[in-house]
């Protein structure tokens, strides 16, 4: 263990000692001070329980008649009880991943990373893994409406051709918005409909747009692409304001590739340096090994200046902009300097200036042709801020005739939103095509909802020569009719179904001459996705306009430096020294753009970062709240502030947040929605109205004429992050440097030793337990510190897995929230407990380590001993398992945890109108649908924790036992790991030597044992069946190793690709 | 080949007017030289037919399709056979006439197409059909047998009568000795100078009144009050939920004891989902249909079946209106724990009647067994892992094998068989 012992905490609270934190620090569970009297009396529970106990024996004696119903004709298959799988793909805009769903009797239940996909290689998000949810969204519509009255398709068909005609006839404009499409069936039926109605125009728009980088590349490389990112061969990043790992374009493959880097041990002692200037702590600056605060004004001055840094090394002049004393920017030019070749440089930026200059830079670094190929351009931001922009004042200004909004919601995610909601009322036609209801569905005149996604066919070109398809999972759930049908329908074609037109259209693009289409189909369905070899033969018919044209160029493209205009442009817009508040805004991690803000897993799961759930709030430095008056304290108390900016104003809660740039504040979107379920209604506000056009593209930040004042609003935020702490115990995150552990690959471990009368030993060798012997599966997992990005899309994937109940925001309050899983953000410091100077200066900017919990399935459990009536017991596989039905809820088990992962079942969260808005799936027929049909539902007074998805471990050893042969490494998955896109979760049976997880952690399966052979005594190698094998991987640790609990679970050290230890301010 | 057609004209006639002898004696030399009497071989035959043709086919009996003694003998040829099994549409749109009269004799009712079968399966199915045939009548002998197995079923409740009588002799003995011993103890002490008082007490007459207020008695008769209320209510409450022997009314009188009973059709035959998951599936029709298309089209019961699924008898033709059966579920298990047939059936190999009794012998079914958690507790710790050919369990057995050694067998328990989440989860 190294001398400098780092002092870490989970919130300021706990920093600032404050009396209401330290009230509770040790409770498990909190008594909040008096609820609410509920008006019963000990006796009114006697009453009541001999009531029930009667009326239990008398319902009893009659059995409930209960139907099966079986098929009529079964299909040959489905059955009963058995689930199957299909791969299909989750698109939402320009949000793309492949993905495997589980259908179980018909119905989808669970959504997977599917890793044949050569774009997102199998990862998911958490976006992706709760999307299934949405599908049994109470709130979505039940078909077809003219205003808000229901009808039929024939009848909306009916007005809407005959509306269509008549403004064609008039030679009226049309317009088709959109977000980004990926989809190349789509835009082929766009162009049918163009076809018939020549005064059609498709305007693209994102939501978070990265038009400036679009615009970049037009200007250095003649087309307007974004190209795809190598961040796994990168040896140095920096990222300027790009959240690459959260939300930056094209999040999961960037995170699959970025953990490549970030892989370290004895062999590889080698990984990617990653800086990143930033003005909010975002999830990729928590994993950056160099983080410096700059705010939104010196974005495209640090760009300059770091190429400014660069330029001198190469030779070249410096840009008339620059900006001097950013911390680690010159180190970063080194290192980017010296790693030329495989150098990356990323900017968040959507000025098209700042994007030229960071092309700049990557060019002189060489970054082209490596790192960055813009050969292979992606898809997934094709949205145009200029024509959006016109096609907003073109409706204002009564041009348009007609204008259908393909699954869009422009009312809501567009600065000009409400000015285009209230210009809708004057144009004959407006139709949505949305899914669920929306702003601009409710502004529109007729509501022609899509399909959900797994409920229909697709096809999607994510990067050119990578097609995914997409094929439902489901018949349609209600009268929802596929949007292109809709379109193809309103041009007067006559339609079967979407799927002959998609097939017809991958027959003309696809098949192979001489080869049976039905067998290429097939194949392309079975596998999801499809990768040609070559190009095109011929160019959907769909890519109109010759200016938005994706095509993929034949050869690299050539480079023309632009960079001394874009400095003149920075200049102007950009300055070192700003005076005032400025903001920076981001996409949520959680409910993302807005688009899936009724979906309860999503609101439920805490911000990587802030850890709060359920609320919508403004980040700030502690420096500013101080000076503004603003006070958090451990229980998320706050106060409410007024913020105005171009013009708008907005009221949201406050919350102090470390790494936060001082000067700036931190505004999430996505929340504040109005017209949309119960789920999302009224929280937040919404923030798209403040973002405005610069150099004609969204600036997602206000530098200017921002005004920040308290309001006498009290306001209580939701957080899980004070919750369960580790009682100042240390050796709960091991952690070194990357030069330590170069010298050391057990830098960093805290080895606990127990002091005996004459020595003092491992405390591995002292133990009061008798021990276990696991002889035949021995389950174990390993985190890897090092790779956990923190994004939470394992907490959902457990959600979903395990009939999680999700609770509300009043209960996590109360510190009820029934996560097994959950991430621990820590923030560190190097200072002492007693410098108080030094722990200041470190809440600025901390470093921050990811840690995800669940429950330990310890060896020496202190969870069973304690339990009275042995409801939570060990399993022979080296599970701790938990038996719902035997537990009575004395809550023993969770006091005595050391980890914290018991999670007590407060109420019957199921059947209860009172979670009817929180937890939609156990409380509507519809999203019932969504239960794991393996997991029990747990009922109220019971406590209930991770099981490490035993349900699928049961699945797995059947499945081989009903084959007859032994059980593989890798059948057996956890829903957390193979959400895992950085593959931090390493899930397996510890008995297996072939296995992943006996290789990671180089566990010794042999032991010596004296044996007698012919009356001889001789030491022989047998098999070790023991629970406690000798594990050879250095950086292996179990946390709280010195309470003797042996857990399963072992974490890899974080390793911090730093100098020495130190720590940035 | 006009002149094997001919001899196939022959042949049919002689078969139509059940002259068989002849042609026995004619043709057994020339075919039954390639039937197999390898044992392997018909077991293996026994297999296939048990699996694929029992459903419709029966050695000596006619059933959905012909019996199939002397089958070699009497079709045109074993080849015959063989492209008959694998696709009898071809064979009676090649305008056989064999082929053609027994389509017509069974009412244009097709047999399945097996066209996966090699020659070799078929000829395995040949040879098991001939060795049963040869086989003579066997229903006399298992008649005896099964009457033997019933008059020692009924030894045990006999030995309990002989006890219950024995005691019950016993007690009236020693209540015969205690009134000697009594009455001789009032005598002598009659005998004794004895006070007043002593003496009354001696010759005290038993007075029922006396006896019932003695508070030996009262506690007698309150424990046992006591002990039969307590009993009754604790059974009482352990009955709740349980419910064996429910056997309600099904929307179809289907009998098992006619199905499973008397044709030995396979549970999985219909049970399709008992070998590869968690449910068995109640069949659904389009199953029933294999058969009933052409078996007893006018029974009530079977018309149930056609309006479920939508079949014009007259027509012959599906007309799509469908109405899916309600059947009462009579297993029904707790949703807290978790039963995969699979495990049971296919791995562990433990034959259907175990949890659901003799089911071949019902005409309506119930719930057999318990079903409470004891009962599959009781049954997991007394039956063998079934780990033969089963790689699965290897390192099990070898573990089991050196802490206990081979002898003993591995039960369910001994692999964590009790623990609970193997069903709770």
């Amino acid at each position: 263990m190294s001398e400098t012992k780092k002092t870490y905490w989970k919130g300021l609270a706990q920093l600032k000692n404050d009396p209401n934190y330290v009230k509770h620090a040790n409770d498990e569970f909190v008594d909040l001070g008096v609820e609410e009297d509920p008006g019963h009396s000990r006796r009114d529970f006697l009453r009541m329980m001999g009531f029930s106990v009667a009326a239990a024996s008398l319902a009893a004696c009659e059995a409930p008649v209960r139907k099966a119903i079986p098929y009529i004709m079964k299909p040959v298959d489905i059955d009963p009880g058995i689930p199957n799988y299909y791969a299909s793909s989750y698109v939402n805009g320009g949000d793309y991943c492949s993905i495997v769903v589980k259908v179980r009797d018909g119905r989808p239940i669970k959504v997977e990373g599917n890793s044949l996909s050569t774009v997102t290689m199998g990862g998911t998000s958490a976006q992706v893994e709760a999307s299934v949810l949405s599908l049994y969204d109470n709130f979505r519509l039940r078909g077809p409406q003219k205003g808000d009255t229901k009808t039929d398709w024939e009848a909306i068909d009916k007005e809407i051709i005959a509306k269509l005609e008549e403004a064609a006839a008039k030679g009226a404009a049309i317009r088709i918005v959109s977000n980004t499409i990926l989809s190349p069936s789509t835009l082929a039926t766009l162009a049918k409909f163009k076809a018939k109605y020549p005064t059609t125009e498709h305007v693209q728009y994102d939501p978070v747009s990265a038009y400036g980088i679009t615009q970049a590349n037009k200007e250095n490389f003649g087309v307007a692409i974004i190209p795809s990112y190598d961040f796994s061969k990168a040896k140095t990043i920096v990222s300027i304001d790009a959240d690459f790992l959260g939300t930056w374009v094209s999040p999961i493959e960037f995170t699959k590739q970025y953990a490549t880097t970030r892989v370290v041990n004895e062999d590889k002692r080698e990984m990617s340096r990653h800086y990143q200037f930033e003005s909010n702590l975002t999830l990729t600056g928590a994993n950056a090994d160099y983080r410096t605060m700059i705010k939104p004004s010196q974005h495209g001055l640090v760009v300059a200046q770091l190429y400014n840094l660069i330029a001198a090394k190469a030779g070249k002049s410096a840009l008339s902009a620059g900006i001097d004393k950013v911390a680690n920017l010159e180190k970063a030019a080194e290192e980017l300097w010296g790693n030329k070749g495989s150098a990356l440089v990323v900017s968040g930026s959507n000025d098209k200036a700042v994007q030229v200059i960071v092309n700049g830079i990557n060019d002189l670094l060489g970054s082209y042709g490596t790192t960055i190929n813009t050969s292979l351009p992606v898809n997934f931001r094709k949205g145009n801020d200029e024509t959006m922009a016109s096609f907003i004042s073109d409706a204002k200004d009564g041009k348009l005739g007609v204008v259908i909004f393909y699954n869009c919601n422009p009312v809501y995610d567009h600065p000009m939103g409400e000015e285009l909601g209230n210009a809708l009322k004057n144009i004959s036609l407006t139709v949505s095509t949305s899914y669920t209801p929306d702003e601009t569905s409710s502004a529109s005149a007729y509501k022609a909802p899509d399909h959900h996604y797994l409920e229909s066919w697709n096809d999607f070109e994510p990067k050119p020569n990578s097609y995914s398809l997409s094929q439902p999972a489901i018949t349609p759930i209600f009268k929802s009719r596929q949007a292109q049908v809709s379109l193809l329908m309103w041009a007067g074609e006559t339609v079967e179904d979407y799927f002959s037109v998609l097939q017809e259209n991958w027959k003309n693009w696809f098949a192979e001459k001489g080869t049976d289409f039905q067998v290429f189909w097939d194949k392309c369905l079975y596998d999801g996705v499809y990768q040609a070899v070559g190009k095109k033969e011929e160019e959907p018919k769909g890519k109109e306009k010759g200016k938005e044209k994706t095509k993929s160029p034949e050869k690299v493209l050539s480079y023309t430096g632009k960079e001394q205009e874009a400095a003149t442009a920075i200049a102007a817009t950009y300055k070192a020294a700003n005076e005032g508040v400025e903001i920076a805004i981001y996409e949520s991690y959680a409910v993302g753009n807005g688009s899936q803000a009724n979906n309860p897993l999503l609101q439920e799961l805490p911000d990587p970062i802030t850890k709060a759930v359920w609320d919508h709030y403004v980040t700030l430095s502690q420096k500013d709240a101080t000076k503004w008056g603003i006070d958090n304290d451990a229980e998320g108390n706050t106060q409410k502030v007024k913020i105005t900016a171009n013009g708008k104003t907005v009221i949201v809660a406050a919350l102090v947040q470390p790494g936060q740039a001082e000067g700036t504040v931190g505004l999430s979107l996505g929340y504040g929605r109005t017209k949309v379920g119960v789920v999302a209604k009224n929280i937040g506000a919404n923030i798209y109205p403040l973002i405005t056009l610069l150099n004609g593209s969204l600036n997602y930040s206000v530098s200017t004429g921002v005004s920040i004042e308290k309001t006498a609003e009290d306001f209580q935020i939701a957080q899980t992050q004070i919750h369960q702490t580790y009682m100042g115990r240390e050796n709960v995150i091991q952690e070194a440097t990357l030069a330590e552990f170069k010298e050391d690959p057990s830098a960093g471990r805290d080895i606990p030793k127990i002091t005996k009368w004459d020595e003092k030993v491992d405390i591995a060798s002292v133990s009061m337990w008798k021990g276990h012997s696991y002889p035949n599966h021995h389950w174990g997992m390993t985190i890897d510190l090092n790779s956990c990005t923190g994004c939470g899309a394992c907490v959902v994937a457990c959600n979903v897995e395990n009939n999680i109940a999700l609770v509300g925001k009043d209960e996590v309050i109360r510190r009820r929230e029934m996560h097994w899983l959950r991430i621990d953000r820590y923030y560190s410091s190097d200072a002492k407990h007693d410098d108080y100077k030094g722990l200041e200066i470190a809440a600025e900017n901390p470093e921050v380590t990811f840690q995800p919990m669940l429950c330990q399935h310890c060896n020496n459990a202190s969870c069973e001993t304690v339990c009275p009536v042995a409801a939570t017991t060990h399993s022979t596989e080296g599970l701790n398992q938990m038996a719902y039905n035997r537990c009575i809820g004395t809550r023993y088990c969770a006091n005595n945890c050391p980890y914290k992962v018991r999670r007590f079942n407060w109420f019957k969260y199921h059947d209860n109108q009172q979670f009817y808005q929180s937890n939609p799936a156990m409380n509507t027929d519809l999203g019932r649908m969504v239960l794991n049909p393996d997991v029990t539902v747990r009922s109220r007074g019971v406590m209930e924790k991770c099981s490490f998805c035993v349900q699928r471990i049961q699945a797995g050893k059947l499945n081989a036992k009903r084959e007859r042969r032994e059980l593989k490494d890798g059948e057996v998955v956890t829903a957390c790991q193979a959400s895992c896109t950085s593959g931090a979760i390493v899930f397996g049976d510890m008995n297996n030597p072939e296995s992943a997880i006996s290789k990671l952690l180089k566990i010794d399966h042999y032991i010596e044992k004296e044996v007698e052979k012919d009356g001889k005594k001789v030491t022989e190698k047998v098999f070790n069946y023991s629970f406690d094998k000798k594990i050879g991987n250095p950086r292996a640790y179990r946390v709280l190793e010195d309470v003797g609990v042996k857990p399963n679970i072992f974490y890899l050290t974080k390793i911090r690709n730093k100098d020495k230890t130190e720590h940035t301010s | 080949m006009p002149k094997h057609t001919k001899m196939k004209e022959n042949l049919v006639g002689l078969l139509k007017s059940f002259t068989f002898a002849l042609f026995i004696s004619v043709t057994t030399v020339s075919f039954a030289q390639e039937i197999s009497k390898d044992a392997t071989v018909i077991k293996a035959g026994e297999e296939l037919f048990n699996g694929n043709c029992k459903a419709c086919h029966r050695v000596k009996q006619k059933l959905v399709g012909p019996a199939l003694a002397g089958v070699d003998t009497r079709v045109p040829s074993v080849a015959w056979i063989k492209n008959w099994v694998r696709n009898p549409a071809k064979v009676i749109a090649s305008g056989d006439k064999y082929a053609n009269d027994l389509y017509n004799e069974y009412s244009k009712s097709q047999m399945t197409a097996f066209t996966s079968y090699t020659d070799d399966q078929i000829m395995s199915i040949l040879a098991y059909i001939k060795s049963e045939a040869d086989k003579p009548d066997a229903t006399a002998a298992t008649q005896t047998a099964a009457g033997n197995a019933a008059g020692q079923g009924g030894e045990p409740s006999g030995y309990l009568d002989v006890i219950l009588v024995g005691m019950i002799v016993i007690l009236l003995l020693m209540l015969a000795i205690l009134g000697i011993v009594s009455k001789a103890l009032k005598k002598y002490l009659n005998e004794k100078p004895l006070s007043e008082e002593d003496k009354e007490v001696v010759n005290s007459p038993y007075t029922l009144g006396g006896f019932l207020r003695s508070p030996g008695f009262i506690f007698l008769v309150v424990f046992v009050v006591g002990a039969v209320t307590f009993k009754t209510v604790i059974d009482g409450l352990y009955s709740i939920g349980i419910q064996q022997n429910y056997q309600p009314k099904q929307p179809i009188a289907f009998s098992h004891k006619l199905h499973a009973g008397a044709y030995e059709i396979n549970c999985v035959y219909c049970h399709t989902g008992a070998e590869k998951g968690k449910q068995a599936n109640i069949p659904s029709p389009n199953i029933c249909m294999n058969c009933h298309s052409q078996i007893k089209k006018e029974s009530p019961e079977i018309q149930k079946i056609y309006a479920a699924i939508g079949y014009d008898v007259n027509s012959a033709s599906y007309t799509g209106k469908q109405k899916p059966i309600e059947w009462v579920r009579i297993h029904n298990l707790p949703d807290l724990a978790y039963f995969n047939h699979s495990q049971h059936y296919n791995v562990a190999g433990v034959k259907c009647q175990t949890c659901h009794g003799p089911i071949e012998e019902m005409e309506v079914v119930k719930q057999y067994s318990l079903l409470t958690m004891g009962w599959c507790i009781d049954c997991h710790r007394k039956t063998d892992v079934n780990t033969e050919g089963n790689a699965y369990y290897d390192r099990l057995v070898q573990v089991h094998n050196a802490a206990k050694g081979s002898k003993s067998k591995m039960k369910v328990e001994d692999i964590g068989g009790l623990e609970c989440s193997k069903c709770h989860y």
